[in-house]
C-alpha cells in the first residue's frame, strides 16, 4: 500500500491539467477556423448556405457533447480509421467550437447597421472590401467578449473528452481516486484546477464587456 | 471496406430507448423546478439579501459556472460518501443537475431583476403592499418574462448536460444507448439514434416551455 499525500494528488493532477489546456487550445483554434468558414459562406452568399449554416448550428446545439464525442470515436473506427483519442477528441470538441463561435459571431455581424452595408455596397465596394474596411473590423470589437467568454465553455467541455478515455484533468482525477480512496479531496482538487484555469477567463470576459458598454454609453 | 449500418438492430430495444427519454425528461423536469426555485431565492438574496449572504452565493454561482458539470457530479456521487454523505445515482444526479441549472439560472434572473424600474417598486409601496407582496408580485412576473428565452436555453443546456449522469448508471438515454450497444454490438449506430432523440426533445422541450411560459410561469 503506497501512501499518497496531498502533494502527490495535486502534482499528477497539474501534469494532467496539460492536456486539459493543449486540449481547449486545439478546440478553440481549430473551432475557430471552422467556425470562420461557415460565417464566411454564410455571408458570402446568404441565400444557398443559411439553411445548412443553421441546420449545422442547431445539429451541435441541439445534441450533447458527450454524444458528439462518442460518435467520432465510435464513427471514425467503423469507418475503419484507427486513430487516436486524441483525434477522436479534437475533432469532436472542434465541430462542437466551431458551432456556436461560428453562431456568436453571425450575432456580432448581425448587430452591424444595416446603413453601413448600404453606404458600402453604394461605394462600388466588393465584398471583399466590404467586409474587410467596413463590416468586420466593426463585428470584431463586439465578438470579443462573448468569445472570449465561450474559452471557459470550451475548457469545461473537455472534460467530458474523460469519457472516452481522453487523460486529462478529470480523467486523472478519475485514476487517482481510484488509487487513493480519497475522492472527496480529490474531486474536490479537481474542481478547483478547473476553477483556477476558468475563473480568470470569465473574469477578463466580464470586463471586456463592461468597457465595451462604457464606451457605448 | 464497406460499412452497414443496421439500425433496426437499435430499434427493437425500443422500451430501453422510452424508459431513457423518461428518465432524461423526469431528472430535467425535477431539476428545473427545483433548480429554478433556488435560483429565485439566490437572485434575490444576491440583489436585496444581507451582505454575507450575497457573498455566499456569489461565490456558489461562480464555483458551478467555473467548473464542468461532470466533476460536480463526481464530486457528489464519489466525493460525498466519503464525507458520509452517500446518494443513490438517481439523487446524486438530481442534486447535481439541480445545483448547477440554479446557479446559471440566478445569473440570469438577476438580470431581470435589476431591470425592473425604480417607479414600479415605489408604486407597490404606496399600495401598502409588503416587501415580499412587491417581490413576488410586482418584480418577479415581468423578470421572468424578460429572461424567459435565456432561461429556456439554459434549461436545454442541462437536459443535454443529463447526458453525463449515465457515466454513474443512472438510466437516462445515453445510458440507455450505452447498455443497448453492448448487447447489440451496433454502438454507432446506438448512439445515432439516441442523438437524434436528443436532438428531437430539445425541439420538443423549447416548445414547450415557450408554450408554457406565458401561461403559468409569468402571465401574459
Amino acid at each position: 500500500m503506497v501512501d499518497f499525500t496531498l502533494w502527490d494528488i495535486l502534482r499528477n493532477l497539474l501534469l494532467a491539467a496539460r492536456w486539459t489546456v493543449v486540449l481547449s487550445l486545439i478546440a478553440f483554434a481549430g473551432g475557430g477556423i471552422v467556425g470562420l468558414v461557415l460565417l464566411s459562406l454564410r455571408l458570402w452568399r446568404e441565400r444557398s448556405f443559411a439553411r445548412l449554416f443553421n441546420g449545422y448550428v442547431g445539429l451541435f446545439q441541439g445534441t450533447p457533447l458527450l454524444m458528439q464525442l462518442f460518435l467520432s470515436y465510435f464513427g471514425l473506427r467503423l469507418f475503419g480509421i484507427e486513430v487516436s483519442v486524441w483525434v477522436s477528441a479534437g475533432l469532436a470538441l472542434t465541430l462542437y467550437t466551431s458551432a456556436f463561435l461560428a453562431e456568436i459571431w453571425r450575432g456580432c455581424v448581425a448587430a452591424i447597421p444595416k446603413g453601413q452595408w448600404e453606404a458600402s455596397t453604394s461605394l462600388a465596394l466588393s465584398f471583399y472590401e466590404q467586409m474587410r474596411y467596413v463590416i468586420l473590423p466593426q463585428a470584431l470589437r463586439i465578438a470579443i467578449p462573448p468569445t472570449v467568454g465561450f474559452a471557459v465553455q470550451v475548457i469545461k467541455g473537455t472534460a467530458l473528452a474523460s469519457v472516452i478515455g481522453f487523460v486529462e484533468l478529470t480523467r486523472a482525477g478519475n485514476m487517482i481516486a481510484n488509487v487513493t480512496y480519497a475522492p472527496f479531496t480529490v474531486f474536490a482538487l479537481v474542481g478547483m484546477c478547473y476553477f483556477i484555469l476558468c475563473y480568470p477567463i470569465s473574469l477578463y470576459a466580464r470586463f471586456l464587456e463592461r468597457k465595451m458598454n462604457a464606451v457605448r454609453r | 471496406m464497406t460499412v452497414q449500418l443496421d439500425f433496426m438492430a437499435v430499434l427493437r430495444d425500443w422500451p430501453m430507448l422510452v424508459t431513457g427519454v423518461v428518465w432524461t425528461l423526469g431528472l430535467t423536469a425535477v431539476a428545473v423546478v427545483l433548480g429554478l426555485l433556488v435560483a429565485v431565492f439566490c437572485a434575490w438574496a444576491r440583489a436585496n439579501g444581507p451582505r454575507w449572504l450575497a457573498f455566499v452565493v456569489g461565490a456558489y454561482v461562480e464555483l458551478i459556472r467555473n467548473t464542468p458539470f461532470i466533476v460536480q457530479l463526481f464530486f457528489v456521487f464519489f466525493g460525498l460518501p466519503a464525507a458520509g454523505v452517500r446518494l443513490s445515482p438517481v439523487t446524486a444526479s438530481l442534486l447535481a443537475l439541480t445545483l448547477n441549472l440554479a446557479a446559471y439560472g440566478t445569473e440570469i434572473i438577476r438580470a431581470g431583476l435589476e431591470a425592473t424600474p425604480r417607479g414600479q417598486i415605489e408604486a407597490g409601496l404606496s399600495l401598502a403592499m409588503s416587501r415580499v407582496q412587491i417581490f413576488t408580485h410586482v418584480i418577479l412576473p415581468p423578470a421572468l418574462k424578460k429572461v424567459w428565452p435565456a432561461l429556456v436555453s439554459q434549461i436545454i443546456i442541462v437536459m443535454l448536460g443529463s447526458a453525463v449522469c449515465g457515466q454513474i448508471a443512472t438510466r437516462e438515454l445515453s445510458y440507455a444507448a450505452n447498455v443497448i450497444s453492448a448487447s447489440t454490438f451496433r454502438t454507432f449506430e446506438s448512439y445515432i439514434v439516441a442523438t437524434a432523440i436528443y436532438l428531437g426533445l430539445a425541439w420538443a422541450v423549447r416548445r414547450a416551455l415557450n408554450w408554457v411560459g406565458p401561461r403559468f410561469i409569468f402571465g401574459r
